[in-house]
């Protein structure tokens, strides 16, 4: 580990760290509906959604009516995303005259966009035309994010109201969200992208002539090289602030013209985070007891670093059976060295595995580097992060939410073992929130195991297999995990484009996605008629470092022990096969 | 329920679809092409007044006057910028040994003198297949090869490959990395430029 890789990863968690406070108090005061700064210029615009959609802001809905609105909101989305990708060839907007969308892959897209997954199995400069792009994409990249963020503030609420029936106004929330939060945040994130070379154009592709021509694979000579355009920064902006992920091109932001320089990569990667962290403040600040938020930042803190530096440290080792070809791995001042199979020059090892790490603790999934060429515990880590549940950060929204489910699971253990009441933020924690968060904490698995288990015995979906050996197991395992846990990258040498896989795969974001949120409104909707029960001497606190501690361990123990045996399955044998062969 | 939530969901994304689908992609476009209109146009380069290249987006070099750059997974040609794609090869996969092997190959016949151990990025594939750099010290390691072929002398390639390095941000953040179009558009023009001093 070079001076450099550390200092980097430094920079990179002080940034997230420094920029969490603020946003966390404008988002409070946001969804407080206090004045936050930008009311002058966007309070008539919200005003005007209302009137014009007749919704009425200040009537609250029961959990089960926020549920319905939510679900009918998505739903919506769902079919307009298919039917633009299945009518695009018909559509303005379409300069490269892309045909069509199969219907399994307009599925499969569809679904993976309104869950906040947006996992790829299109490549998108060679599938969608640019209005499917921007009218189809980058809206749901607002919607689904600003709908995960909804159902967290609604949550929220069932922590500071009492003994109220309603939990908020969905729709209300979801407009904030994008309004005041989503919108100014992307703006500037997409203005900064393009003034790093990031294209913004609605030209036709460019064709330039090449220097020296190149035969391709039929042996025919190319004099010329077409370059994918479009309008790349405003989706590039909204995926990373969102925790989406679905790249504006196939390889997502290792494409230059979507993440060109170090500058673009850094502050890509940090709105990867920033949200998700943020929130966290914006809990503790909702509720009044700020230490709450530090304390769940703080263990997904916890679990989050030394995931960061074991990442870059396998991937920095590079591959051992590159040793005896004569090649040079080792870090220097001219070359990063290590693992570079599947990475990008400018980026090296340590802002490739920075990304890896940060784009699978967030549920966001965009890459800048392939994650299918890591080294095997390289791989293992990204795997491992999203299989704990898209918990520490995890999505913008739906992160906060997953955590808070554990921290119920906490309490209720802890309570058990202490013998108190089980208590957490001034709610009594009962059977009905434990049976719900349970579901939550046993969904994501159950999607994930059996979708590799069936997968691994077909025929039609083993064939969707590119490399061999243990490392062809861990490419279903991690798609599933990715899929059942609304992260969206990829072992990208899947053949995910097939219709077991877009339909397999699609379902599992669906139900990883509603299957938690309507149980977590219920919760919510529970916790609301609740009264708020003072802190006596029989409260466990839930700030201090031992919860901190006893939280990580239940998300960790959930999740390790879980997903070991497929772990084993996997990378981890791949490991030993690589060093003991 | 659902019949109540109707009005509110359909309108309601409508406004937003047009909000956030339309009007900010659009007046993201319009700021962008007012304030970094080269940039925003894919940051073309020009010889002669056609667009040779972008700055950003790699081409192939396989001819030994030519510096190289990352190895390209794209199909059906090296380097297609209409399609992008890394080679997804798992790290014990014969394949990539295959590659890696084929490309130490090519390095050696163009320039059998040369013992120095080789650059991992110059044998490996960059993650987009349209990688534009290489690192400093995989431009340093073809110097040689290169000043012999074009009949330079070692120092001006490094001159050249100098200029079309770039630094970390800050010097902290990032890789430093060379340009490998850049580099060899500019090997062309010094040839040019001293055939007409003769």
């Amino acid at each position: 580990m070079n001076w450099n890789n550390v200092i980097q990863g430094l920079i990179f968690l002080a940034t997230v760290i420094l920029l969490a406070k603020p946003l966390g108090i404008y988002m409070a005061r946001v969804y407080e509906g206090k004045p936050a700064g930008l009311n002058v210029l966007l309070g008539p615009v919200e005003r005007w959604i209302y009137r014009l959609s007749g919704i009425h802001p200040e009537t609250s809905m029961s959990w089960k009516g926020y549920a319905v609105a939510m679900l009918l909101f998505n739903s919506i989305g769902i079919v307009v995303v298919y039917a633009l990708q299945r009518l695009q060839a018909h559509l303005p907007l379409n300069p490269m005259s892309m045909s069509g969308v199969t219907p399994d892959l307009a599925f499969n897209t569809a679904v993976s966009f309104a869950t906040n997954t947006n996992w790829q199995s299109y490549g998108g400069e060679t599938t969608l035309s640019y209005l499917t792009q921007m009218v189809g994409l980058t809206v749901q990249n607002f919607l689904s994010a600003a709908t995960g963020m909804a159902v967290l503030v609604a949550l929220i609420r069932g922590f500071i109201q009492k003994k109220v029936e309603t939990i908020g106004n969905f729709w209300v929330d979801l407009v904030r969200s994008t309004l005041y939060i989503l919108i100014p945040l992307s703006l500037i994130l997409s203005i900064i992208l393009v003034s790093q070379g990031v294209v913004q154009t609605f030209k036709p592709y460019e064709k330039v002539t090449l220097l020296q021509p190149v035969k391709n694979d039929n042996g025919t000579v190319v004099q010329e090289q077409v370059l994918a355009l479009g309008p790349a920064a405003s989706q590039v902006a909204i995926k990373q602030l969102g925790t989406n992920g679905g790249g504006f091109f196939n390889v997502n932001s290792s494409h230059p013209f979507e993440n060109p320089t170090p500058l673009s990569n850094f502050l890509e990667v940090i709105s990867i985070i920033l949200i998700p962290a943020a929130l966290c403040y914006t809990l503790g600040y909702m509720v009044r007891d700020k230490r709450q938020g530090w304390a769940l930042l703080a263990a997904m803190l916890i679990i989050f670093i030394p995931c960061l530096w074991s990442c870059i440290y396998f991937e920095q080792q590079g591959n051992p059976l590159f040793n005896s070809l004569g090649i040079d791995q080792k870090a220097t001042a001219f070359q990063p060295g290590g693992n570079m199979e599947g990475k990008e020059a400018r980026f090296g090892i340590v802002n490739s595995a920075i990304w890896a790490v940060a784009t699978t603790a967030a549920s966001n999934g965009s890459v800048n580097s392939m994650h299918d060429s890591y080294m095997p515990l390289g791989g293992l880590i990204p795997m491992w992060l999203m299989q704990l549940g898209e918990v520490v950060f995890g999505g913008v929204g739906s992160g906060l939410y997953g955590m808070i489910a554990f921290a119920i699971i906490a309490v209720f253990i802890a309570g058990l073992m202490i013998g108190r009441t089980p208590e957490y933020l001034g709610k009594k924690i009962e059977a009905y929130e434990m049976k719900m968060a349970s579901l939550m904490i046993l969904i994501p698995p159950a999607l994930v195991l059996a979708g590799t288990a069936v997968s691994v015995s077909l025929h039609q979906a083993k064939v969707s297999i590119f490399n061999p050996g243990p490392q062809g197991f861990s490419e279903v395992l991690y798609a599933f995990s990715s899929a059942g846990n609304n992260n969206g990258s990829a072992f990208g040498g899947l053949s995910a484009n097939t219709p077991f896989y877009n339909i397999a795969l699609g379902l599992a974001m669906f139900f990883a996605r509603y299957w938690l949120a309507i149980p977590i409104l219920a919760v919510a909707g529970s916790l609301s008629r609740k009264k708020i029960v003072p802190v006596s001497q029989g409260t466990l606190p839930t700030h201090t470092p031992l919860f901190i501690i006893f939280l990580i361990m239940v998300v960790l123990i959930v999740g390790a022990l879980t997903f070991f045996p497929a772990l084993v399955l996997g990378p981890i044998v791949e490991h030993l096969m690589l060093h003991h062969s | 329920m659902i019949r109540e939530h109707m009005k509110p969901a359909i309108v309601s994304f409508l406004i937003l679809t047009i909000i956030t689908g339309i009007l900010y992609p659009l007046s993201v476009t319009g700021i962008a092409q007012a304030l970094f209109r080269e940039r925003a146009n894919g940051s073309w380069i020009y010889r002669n007044g056609n667009p040779i290249g972008s700055l950003l987006i790699g081409q192939h070099f396989d001819d030994p006057k030519y510096l190289w750059g990352r190895i390209s997974s794209t199909s059906p040609v090296r380097f297609n910028a209409a399609s992008s794609s890394g080679s997804n090869l798992g790290p014990t996969n014969s394949e990539l040994i295959d590659a890696v092997k084929a490309r130490i190959k090519a390095l050696k016949t163009a320039d059998p003198d040369n013992t120095s151990p080789i650059p991992v990025d110059l044998v490996t594939s960059s993650a987009s297949g349209l990688d534009p750099h290489i690192s400093l010290a995989a431009a340093y390691y073809q110097i040689p090869r290169v000043a012999r072929l074009r009949g330079l002398s070692q120092d001006t390639v490094k001159s050249i490959v100098r200029t079309h390095s770039y630094n970390r941000f800050l010097g902290l953040i990032g890789e430093p990395v060379v340009n490998v179009l850049k580099v060899n558009l500019d090997l062309d023009s010094y040839k040019i430029d001293n055939n007409m001093n003769i």
